[in-house]
């Protein structure tokens, strides 16, 4: 069956900060070009889980005027806490002490789900097209092998994959130029990477999961403003990761959490490390006797400049962290998505004006702010590799002393899905029952998520080895997908003594991490029917 | 024969709905709003009658903010051919909006009027009657299946006791049940023809209807939490605990 066609100057995919911004900055250069944009949630923002404290680089050279223009960006940080958590005890860091990337005073406290619905409503001002409730599902190319465009997903189709009565065909959309700006691990950058060898000769990308909660506390622990990170407990010396605590406007809190994905331990749950971070006495005074309102989790890059593929192709751009151009040190990757995506519309518009190529992308790129920014911070996260105390070390060195100017770059050794060791090599964690007041287990979280998928469709976890989860999985790794999901997509059941690998891929809330932490690359993560997955409100 | 559909902007069935602080209200600030479901299945039932040749138009319209015009959107993009927003700003009662929908059909004089059995933000249940009322025309409520005759509809209705079907002239109302039909999708090329298609702007004021509340609303609050299950040992202990502790056998 034939679909219907659409033709624009330029297609982009995904509505977080580095499509936006794209689509802001090509309309400001060029108000006759006809863009649109699409995005997989619901509605814009949806999809949107960061931090956030905001540094509003990009935000000020894209609209100059944004605090005139009624911008939800209005907590700037008053103050700022560092703690080493032990057990019991912490310790605070003098913020002097911080390498400069660290320090935060000129930026703002944020919801980045809001900040998009904001810069979609500038866009829309300006006449792009957004498609909220339209993945993005297949890649179209040209003959000669560009990139053409391409197809939203098939909407009505059942679990066996008929046609439903309300069956709708997708449309292709097809471009001058398409950028991709899924966010980190996009289902159609991956197959780009692949196809162009986009990677070839970069190391391999490393990825976090993340963890945010947003909890409405006391007047008298809340301190609009603070912003607070931790290291340490309750992670081990090996183990990468650290929280933030962010004191948002209207008494709300933001907590979260990052593991990066190059954990060893099969045993750990990224989630269960979360729940338990939060009853670490330092902590807990923060929320006790306030109330949890919101829950997320999103996978995230950290493999920053050593593992930033190749940003464009025949017909094509990747932008933001589908390629990843988060600043992992900074903790901040806004700023450097929309810087971006900014470059990209640049990019475009001398290609469609004078038929420069897509190529000067990466000319603009390296000239720019964002590209020194990424260079500085590289040697950061893979000293960690080394272990907390080596890499704080290494890390005051190479940020304070040398400010990320060492005349060597350290190398990411391995991608996340090779690290884990065997499971009866290491220790089993036992985690702490959730007390439903702090600590929370993972159905009442995904509750607070809003997710939904309709029932009668595909499941879009694929596996390409249906028995390998517990052929293999399960007996070498104790099948980790029952950990490493933050919603409780995997189980693993005993049916008539038979184990049994069930995806409950209804309760997904899109944050990848089996895409990519699962060993043997079993997992492939593809889009659902349009407008499932999570409802965030303002993540 | 013309259709009149009435649709309501709702937050959406799947968004975890939080109580305002001060018990005044729900928090919509930044939330995801949707059609009321059963009015998706009054568009699509209304849609298909006139895809039988049955309808020559579909009219969709909806009382409410600026940002209401949205569900009309939504409307025009499955098949309606045109909207009315009738701008109110503040709460609004069933009883108000029938008024108001009393005077879109004093003006537009569809053959029928179509809507949800009830919003889901409310569950009020009440506008579709009332509506009648004022008008004084037949009503069919909880219509799970419609069929168009020479001059009545024959509609059959989800009840307590099973299913009920009556006939009922035209002009009539219609409230629509959610197993009434299977909403389509709206596809990408129909969202942009739906924007060209007119949505006709009025204000509540202008058709002079009082729009005051009638109900004073003294608190929300969120339902009691449940408590937490218990595990029990034999099936002596749980008569034991349904006998002693729950009083129920």
């Amino acid at each position: 069956m034939s679909r219907e066609t659409m033709e624009y100057d330029v297609v982009i995919i995904g509505g977080g900060p580095s499509g936006l911004s794209t689509a802001i900055k090509l309309k400001q250069l060029n108000s006759n070009l006809n863009i649109c944009l699409l995005e997989k949630a619901s509605e814009i923002g949806a999809h949107i889980l960061s931090g956030n404290v905001f540094e509003t680089r990009a935000l000020d050279e894209l609209l100059p005027n944004w605090k005139e223009l009624n911008s939800p960006i209005k907590t700037k940080v008053s103050k700022e806490k560092f703690l080493f958590l032990g057990k019991t005890k912490s310790l605070s860091w003098p913020t002097w002490l911080l390498p400069s990337v660290q320090q935060n005073h000129k930026n703002y406290i944020i919801s980045l789900a809001n900040l998009c619905r904001w810069l979609a409503e500038q866009a829309e001002g300006l006449g792009v097209e957004i498609f909220p409730g339209f993945p993005a599902s297949e890649i179209l190319y040209n003959d000669d092998g560009s990139v053409k465009g391409v197809a939203t997903q098939d909407m009505g189709i059942d679990k066996e994959g008929n046609k439903k009565d309300s069956f709708e065909p997708g449309i292709e959309l097809l471009g001058k130029v398409t950028v991709f700006a899924e966010g980190c691990r996009g289902h159609l950058g991956k197959q780009l990477i692949k196809k162009f060898e986009l990677d070839k000769g970069k190391d391999p990308q490393q990825y976090g999961i993340g963890f945010k909660e947003i909890w409405e506390i006391g007047e008298k622990t809340h301190d609009e403003g603070l912003v607070m990170h931790t290291a340490g407990w309750p992670l081990d010396n090996n183990t990468y990761g650290g929280s933030f605590i962010y004191h948002a406007e209207n008494k709300q809190v933001f907590l979260g959490y990052v593991i990066g994905l190059d954990y060893k331990n099969p045993h750990l749950s990224p989630f269960d490390e979360f729940q338990r971070f939060k009853t670490h006495p330092a902590i807990k005074k923060i929320i006790e006797g306030g109330k949890r309102i919101s829950y997320g989790a999103r996978a995230l890059i950290e493999g920053g400049y050593q593992s930033l593929p190749k940003m464009f192709m025949p017909g094509a751009l990747l932008v933001g962290c589908d390629a990843g151009t988060l600043n992992m040190p900074k903790i901040k990757g806004s700023h450097t998505a929309m810087k971006s995506g900014i470059i990209a519309a640049e990019t475009i518009d001398e290609h469609l004006k004078s038929q420069k190529s897509l190529s000067i992308y990466e000319e603009k790129f390296k000239n720019s702010w964002l590209n020194e920014e990424l260079y500085k911070a590289r040697n950061v996260k893979p000293s960690f590799s080394w272990g907390l105390i080596l890499g704080i070390i290494f890390t005051g060195i190479d940020q304070i002393l040398f400010r990320g100017k060492l005349p060597f770059t350290l190398k990411h050794k391995h991608a996340d899905h090779e690290t884990l060791k065997l499971a009866n090599e290491m220790p089993k964690i036992d985690y702490p029952k959730p007390d439903n007041v702090i600590t929370f287990d993972k159905t009442s979280s995904v509750y607070l998520t809003g997710t939904n998928h309709s029932d009668n469709q595909p499941v879009h976890l694929q596996l390409k080895d249906p028995n390998l989860p517990i052929s293999y999985t399960l007996d070498k790794f104790d099948e980790p997908a029952q950990r490493y999901c933050p919603a409780g997509v995997y189980e693993v059941q005993k049916e008539n003594d038979v184990n049994k690998f069930v995806i409950n891929s209804q309760n997904c809330i899109h944050c990848k991490t089996c895409d990519i932490k699962e060993p043997s690359q079993n997992i492939n993560w593809v889009t659902p029917e349009g407008g499932g997955g999570p409802k965030y409100g303002n993540m | 024969m013309k259709i009149l559909v009435a649709v309501k902007r709702v937050i959406d069935y799947n968004v975890q709905i939080r109580v305002k602080e001060d018990g005044s209200g729900v928090i919509t600030d930044n939330v995801k709003m949707s059609t009321n479901p059963p009015d998706d299945n009054a568009i699509e039932e209304a849609v298909k009658i006139k895809e039988a040749g049955k309808a020559s138009e579909v009219i969709a319209v909806t009382v409410g903010e600026e940002k209401a015009q949205e569900t009309v959107r939504k409307a025009l993009a499955v098949g309606a051919d045109r909207g009315i927003l009738v701008k109110v700003d503040g709460v609004i009662e069933p009883l108000a909006v029938s008024k108001i929908l009393q005077k879109i059909v004093d003006k537009e004089k569809p053959d029928l009027v179509f809507m949800g059995k009830q919003a889901i933000d409310d569950d009020c249940n009440q506008t579709g009657q009332m509506l009648a009322a004022l008008l004084n025309w037949p009503q069919a409520t909880f219509a799970s299946k419609i069929e168009v005759k020479e001059k009545s509809l024959e509609v059959t209705r989800e009840i307590d006791e099973g299913l009920e079907t009556i006939e009922v002239k035209m002009p009539s109302i219609v409230t629509c049940d959610l197993r009434l039909n299977e909403p389509r999708y709206a596809s990408l090329p129909n969202i942009m023809k739906a924007k060209k298609k007119p949505i006709e702007q009025i204000n509540a004021t202008d058709l002079g209807v009082d729009t005051k509340p009638r109900i004073e609303q003294i608190k929300v609050e969120e339902p009691p939490k449940r408590k937490a299950g218990i595990k029990v040992a034999s099936v002596e202990e749980l008569v034991q605990k349904l006998k002693n502790e729950a009083k129920v056998i």
